[in-house]
């Protein structure tokens, strides 16, 4: 039976002791390039994961922005078919595994210890490899663009034998670039297992944990569970590609469906991968500015658990029309609408915390409210994509793309940013500038908007997805999702403005950032020192 | 918050907007089949089910956000569970689920039901066309984009039906049920005519299964729906829905027009006759990859004018066309070209282009190559 105490905790840990940790600590770090190579902070850690991610996003950005402008207007007038095809798979890619995965790690890094009271990560240098690893994959990943024959071209999904028998000659480099990313998720992972379970506050259950410590404990055993399979889903088309074998060669026996089935059994699970911190992030921000606990902390959890374990049961919903057996249609159709029962949970959830509170609209507010709306959007398109006949219709067009970039983009990366608001005044000791963070906000809703929900009706109308040239009809659409992808990149030069300038100056932040927090991320000053905890806090319990 | 009240406004706008607008071009197509009247009422119910409740969320969540505001002299309140409400909420959801699963199940039942079909028509997908057999019938054709290259690039204006037009239509009676079997010669395709409701993919190695009983004769088009490389963009499917006694005579022609093209296989081809027929058939099978001066695109796509080991090895030539190239983008076309055609198309590349080798490959020596 699990105590349905919450994470409220007014904590006992004096400046000072923090203080004093930094100040004793270690003998003198390396100085330049070396201190950022060798680091086994995990602040440190986390800020380089959090910059990759950003260069990542504008480098992903840049390529869905080459695939907008080819679809400004109907006809082929700036790149070939081919390219095209990469930007979209690079686009793909770049997003899923070098931003958005990335970025919660960062996080992951930066406030887990900061949040269970612990001096750092379980595991520090595992930590260090595992980012180190990541520059790696994506350089190899982004050279393959420059090798002869062009990078990968069949979707970020890339489906057997268009990735094998008929793939470009630098499959092989996206193979092993996809397989030291991997390796540093599961690393990853372990690391944060290892954190959450073994280096809570004394005083801390694990019922008492924030629910982004909670929401990163669950997708890191997702990552545990289905990095593997992805691992030796690529193997064999390595095998394929390399060494004479057909998995997925149906010329020599093998199965191109086996691929789907494999790569969809890593890939759903992924999905709620890029989902489930988002649920993290914008659980401790509701709460601290709507001035109110959040409501129902167990059912958050529980629906979180929920999530994470059908995710294994749904995958074929991926493949309703590759000619599944009708009980395998019946069956991955109840189970996927069956997702929407504790999805539906933590939307009540966040609102009811709402529900008579005592609200203010700041900008990590602004992009906690606006995520959960547009979540919630793409979420109810999710729900007609599970009824398996009408997805008959909806498969591979726009309608698919329109629902997961609504739970990518105002989902996933605008949780981020959420996040990132609401700690960069315990990371840098800086308020964010308000104006100019209003702006990025409401531009970001504005372009997000005119980008994805136009490609609700171009799919329904009848347009295909990765066609590099569309029919007449759906010109209108896709003029209106060109500016607006225009609008929306560019307004990230505004959030890379505002962080640069919080990190250089602005108002100072006390400890307590946010008059409404409460978790123990709180309680070490603004900016937090780069040794905090040395000394564990004593955590208390929220009385009723 | 004037901001915010925008925003409320705006997004109710949206939800009240967005069915209005849902006319003709904005939603899915209601078709011609019994089945995709079926699913477009599904569509249609699952999605006033999602504004609905839609509706109710937000409502309460900008209600909240109006109503609770600090700058109001909102206090917050003490409450954070409730398990009477949470249970509700976890329940309600599941019965309208319920409720959804039930006409969805008997629908896809229906759309599995392949069974006492009067027509067999299999669908192959090739990289980037279609192929059309009429199984038992002898009829078997190829479908290609039909759309000029020059107006892709905009040298020329764009047609009504730009990139949905073919060659040559895939032509089916009404009012029978048509069973379609579907396969692929190389990667993944998808065969997606909207306004029928099928959505298949043509697998190598498999053959899935899938049906129609068109209700009214007309024009429909579609697309390939999975994305099967270079040219996946360009791959449109066009159905032509003819009145029963019309296609009976579609059909009778067709089957005719293939037994004179048989007779002609025994007869000597001259090198004219052959480089015009050739022209044709690298146009609409050879040109999306190996392109339309034979300039190819190295590496996928080798270059065929000024091919040294193609000028100098018809042997090797004629067998790649015939068996293909295992391992690469190169299909065999054994099974997909007639010897006339096999020939022609060998004799014209061998000849355009500078190729100039003034060879004539009869079609009785390629049938015979065949027959091996």
């Amino acid at each position: 039976m699990a105590p349905k105490l919450p994470p409220h905790h007014p904590v006992e840990q004096s400046t000072a002791s923090a203080a004093g940790g930094q100040a004793s600590a270690h003998h003198a770090p390396p100085r330049g390039l070396l201190r950022w190579l060798l680091t086994t902070n995990h602040k440190e850690i986390g800020s380089l994961y959090l910059i990759f991610s950003l260069i990542m996003f504008f480098i992903g950005g840049i390529f869905a922005l080459v695939v907008r402008a080819e679809l400004f207007q109907p006809g082929l007038q700036l790149v070939n078919p081919e390219f095209f095809n990469q930007m979209t798979t690079m686009h793909g890619l770049i997003m899923v595994f070098a931003a958005v995965m990335p970025a919660f790690t960062g996080l992951a890094n930066w406030m887990i210890p900061l949040q269970i009271g612990a001096p750092d990560m379980a595991l520090p240098r595992l930590n260090n490899f595992s980012f180190w690893l990541l520059p790696v994959a994506f350089l190899l990943l982004l050279s393959t663009l420059l090798m002869p024959g062009g990078g990968p071209n069949f979707g970020w999904t890339f489906y057997a034998p268009l990735s094998t028998t008929y793939a470009p000659p630098s499959t092989t480099f996206f193979i092993l670039s996809l397989h030291i990313a991997g390796i540093s998720s599961i690393l990853g992972a372990i690391n944060i297992v290892a954190t959450i379970l073994n280096m809570r506050a004394p005083g801390m259950r694990m019922m008492d944990m924030p629910l982004f410590v909670w929401t990163w404990l669950i997708t890191a055993f997702l990552l545990i569970a289905v990095m593997p399979v992805l691992a030796g889903v690529i193997t064999m088309m390595l095998m394929d590609i390399n060494f004479g074998t057909s998995f997925f060669n149906a010329a020599g026996g093998g199965d191109p469906v086996l691929f789907q089935h494999l790569f969809w059994f890593f890939g759903h699970p992924e999905v709620y991968i890029m989902i489930l911190p988002a649920f993290g992030i914008v659980s401790a921000i509701i709460p601290t500015f709507a001035r109110k606990r959040l409501f129902g902390y167990a059912s958050m959890v529980y629906a979180t658990a929920s999530i994470a374990i059908l995710s294994f049961l749904v995958w074929a919903h991926h493949m309703f029309v590759v000619g599944l057996p009708l009980v395998a249609e019946l069956f991955f159709m109840y189970t996927t609408m069956l997702i929407a029962v504790p999805t539906g949970v933590k939307v009540f959830n966040w609102i009811t915390t709402l529900f008579r509170g005592s609200i203010t609209f700041e900008p990590p507010m602004l992009f906690a409210l606006a995520f959960v709306v547009l979540f919630t959007i793409g979420g109810f398109s999710g729900l007609m994509l599970a009824i398996a006949p009408a997805d008959f219709q909806y498969h591979d067009t726009y309608f698919v793309v329109a629902h997961f970039h609504y739970v990518l983009v105002p989902g996933a990366v605008f949780a981020i940013m959420a996040g990132v608001y609401y700690w960069l005044p315990k990371w840098t000791g800086h308020y964010p500038n308000v104006k100019l963070a209003q702006w990025h906000f409401w531009l970001s809703v504005i372009g997000v908007n005119l980008t994805f929900f136009p490609m609700h009706f171009s799919g329904l109308a009848g347009m295909p997805r990765r066609i590099p040239d569309y029919a007449l009809q759906f010109a209108d659409f896709n003029l209106v999702s060109s500016l607006g992808a225009f609008m929306f990149g560019a307004s990230q030069l505004v959030f890379v403005a505002v962080v640069i300038l919080c990190v250089r100056g602005g108002e100072k932040a006390p400890a307590k950032a946010w008059e409404g927090a409460e978790d123990l991320e709180w309680s070490v000053p603004s900016p937090a020192p780069l040794h905090t905890f040395e000394t564990p806090p004593t955590f208390q319990r929220h009385e009723h | 918050m004037r901001t915010l009240l925008v925003w409320m406004a705006g997004s109710l706008g949206l939800a009240l907007g967005v069915p209005l607008a849902m006319a003709n071009g904005w939603n899915m197509p209601v078709g011609v089949t019994d089945v995709s009247r079926e699913i477009h009422s599904l569509h249609m119910t699952i999605f006033w089910i999602c504004v609905i409740i839609g509706v109710v969320v937000f409502g309460v969540m900008f209600y909240s956000l109006f109503r609770f505001r600090r700058s109001k002299g909102a206090k917050s309140a003490h409450f954070h569970e409730n398990t009477t409400v949470e249970v509700i909420w976890t329940a309600v959801p599941l019965l309208i689920l319920v409720g959804m699963a039930v006409p969805a199940t008997a629908t896809l039942k229906k759309m599995y039901d392949a069974s006492d079909a009067e027509l067999d028509v299999m669908i192959i997908g090739q990289q980037w066309r279609w192929r059309y057999e009429y199984l038992g019938e002898d009829v078997a054709f190829t479908s290609n984009l039909g759309t000029p290259r020059d107006q892709i690039r905009g040298a020329e204006a764009r047609g009504e039906h730009y990139l949905l037009e073919v060659d040559e239509p895939l032509v089916l009676p009404i009012n029978r049920k048509v069973r379609f079997l579907m396969t692929s010669d190389d990667v993944i395709h998808s065969w997606w005519v909207p306004e029928l409701a099928v959505k298949q993919d043509t697998i190598p190695g498999f053959v899935n299964e899938n049906w129609v009983r068109i209700n009214e004769p007309g024009i429909y088009r579609g697309q390939c729906a999975e994305l099967c490389g270079m040219d996946h963009g360009f791959m449109p499917v066009v159905v032509h829905a003819m009145e029963e006694e019309d296609f009976d005579a579609w059909l009778a022609e067709r089957k005719e027009a293939a037994e004179q093209e048989a007779m002609g296989v025994d007869r000597e081809w001259e090198l004219a006759e052959l480089m015009e027929r050739g022209e044709g058939v690298y146009g609409s099978i050879c040109a999306s990859c190996h392109q339309a001066e034979g300039q190819g695109s190295p590496p996928a796509f080798p270059a065929l004018a000024g091919n040294q080991r193609l000028i100098d090895d018809l042997e090797w030539h004629l067998d790649t066309v015939i068996n293909g190239v295992s391992g690469t983008a190169m299909p065999a076309f054994r099974s997909t070209l007639n010897p006339v055609e096999i020939a022609a198309v060998v004799t014209w590349t061998r000849n355009a282009w500078g190729n100039d080798t003034g060879e004539a490959v009869q079609p009785a020596d390629v049938a015979e190559r065949l027959a091996q």
